[in-house]
């Protein structure tokens, strides 16, 4: 048990160091023009976090991915459990969730920002297109995958679609939700944070634009360690839960 | 035709005629969005009229460059790292994460080492897709058959000619499945690219017609990437598809 505990923590340590040193190499070679090293880029993050207009960036970054999740969420796992629900609607609507997965999302922006306008829903709406999908088809498959057995117990007990769904469907597939959960979150903090690269007043995306703008390296070195350590550090505690969840089933 | 089919064209249709009846209708306006039947008009304009091909041929030699190079390095790595266990181990959290990552926040970085030009756009789709290819070959080499990799050594087969010959073979459906997300990513990548920082280019057309609310020009375009990237990736799932069912597997 102690041994299958250590070698993840090992591995991280191990790994961490490593993308380190690259990045100091990477500095060596490239020099002030375009990188900072490892220890500027904490110092100056650090710096930043006094600043109070960070904060409110982050502030609205934080509300606009929180909106987009929960739609991105409720969403997938309605059309999850509804196609799961229905064989025939699987058939025919699964193959098309999966190649509209495969689009590249990033083109429909402007139709979005037409839509919804500058702003606050256009970049939830950007985050949530990125999330529903993948939390509905986790959702799908492990609908889909749950044992007849237990369906057949359901239909004996004369469950009605939501007792089904809440007493069954949902225990039995957590594992391949929670999966989709996970990845749909990563999904849907790019999708956000993109959406707010393109078009927006407010928000860490916009920060690092705007540094691009002005050829801020500093600001680009900083935004972009913060978004990826933020982004890592949740996938990490998430993808834990869900090896134990998957250990577990 | 089979009922899936028929209810697949029944949404599609329904989808794109309800669009219609809401443009039409005034519900959705004019500026916002075109009805269906004149993007299809535009469409075809696009394709017909040249103006737009050299951006259209740019963006698209792009996405084929930064597909094949990750398609091939992440084969060549994935194939490579299979026999080393520890590194393996060690690198298996930071795939995990990878995806987690918006690798976007990384193009200003590009920018100012490789310049303005195509390297960065295609070093964007290269970073999204490498990765999916990796994983999605280790995870093929993993359900290699023991007695096929036996049967290589019998065979006195080099690593390199045992990979060619008998391990990659085998995987063929997982290497489709890879060669589908490096694609998706590999548009992902350039596209999305050209639309944050670029001076030509699918993505940068797109753009350039949102700011001149430019709907005929922006809405064909939008139109013809997704088609392209739908009408490959159907094609590359068939024919997975088929391999899987020629092995009985399925």
């Amino acid at each position: 048990m102690t041994d299958f505990r250590r070698t993840p923590v090992r591995n991280a340590i191990v790994l961490i160091a490593g993308v380190f040193a690259c990045w100091q190499i990477a500095y060596w070679l490239v020099g002030d023009v375009a990188l900072r090293s490892p220890w500027q880029t904490m110092r100056f993050t650090v710096e930043l976090t006094h600043t109070q207009l960070f904060w409110v960036h982050l502030a609205n970054t934080l509300q606009a991915f929180a909106a987009a999740l929960a739609i991105a969420i409720v969403l997938g796992l309605l059309i999850g459990f509804g196609l799961g629900l229905h064989r025939l609607s699987a058939d025919a609507l699964e193959p098309m969730l999966v190649a509209l997965y495969s689009i590249p999302k990033i083109t429909l922006y402007p139709i979005l920002l037409l839509a919804f306008g500058l702003g606050m829903s256009a970049k939830v709406a950007f985050g949530a297109i990125h999330g529903i999908i993948p939390v509905a088809l986790f959702t799908l498959n492990g609908v889909r995958g749950v044992r007849p057995i237990l369906l057949k117990t359901g239909r004996v007990l004369k469950l009605d679609s939501i007792a089904m769904v809440r007493s069954i469907l949902f225990p039995a597939a957590a594992p391949e939700i929670f999966t989709g959960l996970r990845v749909g979150f990563s999904l849907t903090l790019i999708g956000t944070v993109l959406g707010e690269m393109f078009a927006a007043q407010h928000g860490l995306g916009y920060l690092l634009m705007n540094a691009i703008g002005l050829y801020n390296v500093d600001v680009i070195m900083s935004v972009t360690f913060l978004l990826v350590v933020f982004a890592a550090s949740v996938n990490g505690v998430l993808l834990a839960v869900d090896r134990r969840l998957h250990h577990r089933a | 035709m089979s009922r899936v089919r028929v209810y697949q064209v029944a949404v599609v249709a329904g989808f794109v005629l309800v669009l219609e009846a809401l443009c039409v209708g005034g519900v959705i306006d004019k500026v916002t969005m075109p009805p269906p039947h004149r993007i299809a008009v535009d469409f075809v304009k696009l394709l017909t009229t040249k103006t737009l091909y050299a951006e259209i041929g740019k963006s698209m030699a792009n996405v084929l460059l930064a597909f094949v190079l990750a398609y091939v390095l992440g084969i060549v790595i994935g194939t490579a790292l299979h026999g080393y266990k520890t590194l393996r181990d060690t690198l298996d959290p930071l795939f995990a994460t990878y995806y987690a990552i918006p690798v976007f926040a990384f193009y200003p970085l590009f920018i100012v080492i490789f310049g303005l030009g195509d390297g960065p756009q295609v070093l964007i789709g290269f970073l999204l897709g490498i990765v999916a290819v990796i994983v999605t070959t280790l995870d093929g080499l993993d359900r290699v058959p023991g007695v096929l990799r036996k049967t290589a050594l019998i065979s006195r087969l080099t690593p390199l000619q045992t990979a060619l010959h008998v391990t990659l073979p085998f995987c063929a459906p997982y290497l489709l499945s890879a060669a589908k997300l490096a694609l998706a990513y590999a548009f992902i990548g350039v596209i999305g690219s050209e639309f944050i920082m670029a001076r030509s280019g699918m993505g940068y057309e797109i753009g350039f017609a949102y700011t001149n609310f430019d709907n005929a020009t922006m809405y064909p375009l939008i139109l013809l990437i997704l088609l392209i990237s739908v009408i490959v990736n159907s094609a590359l799932s068939r024919w997975e598809r088929l391999l899987l069912a020629r092995r009985g597997r399925q």
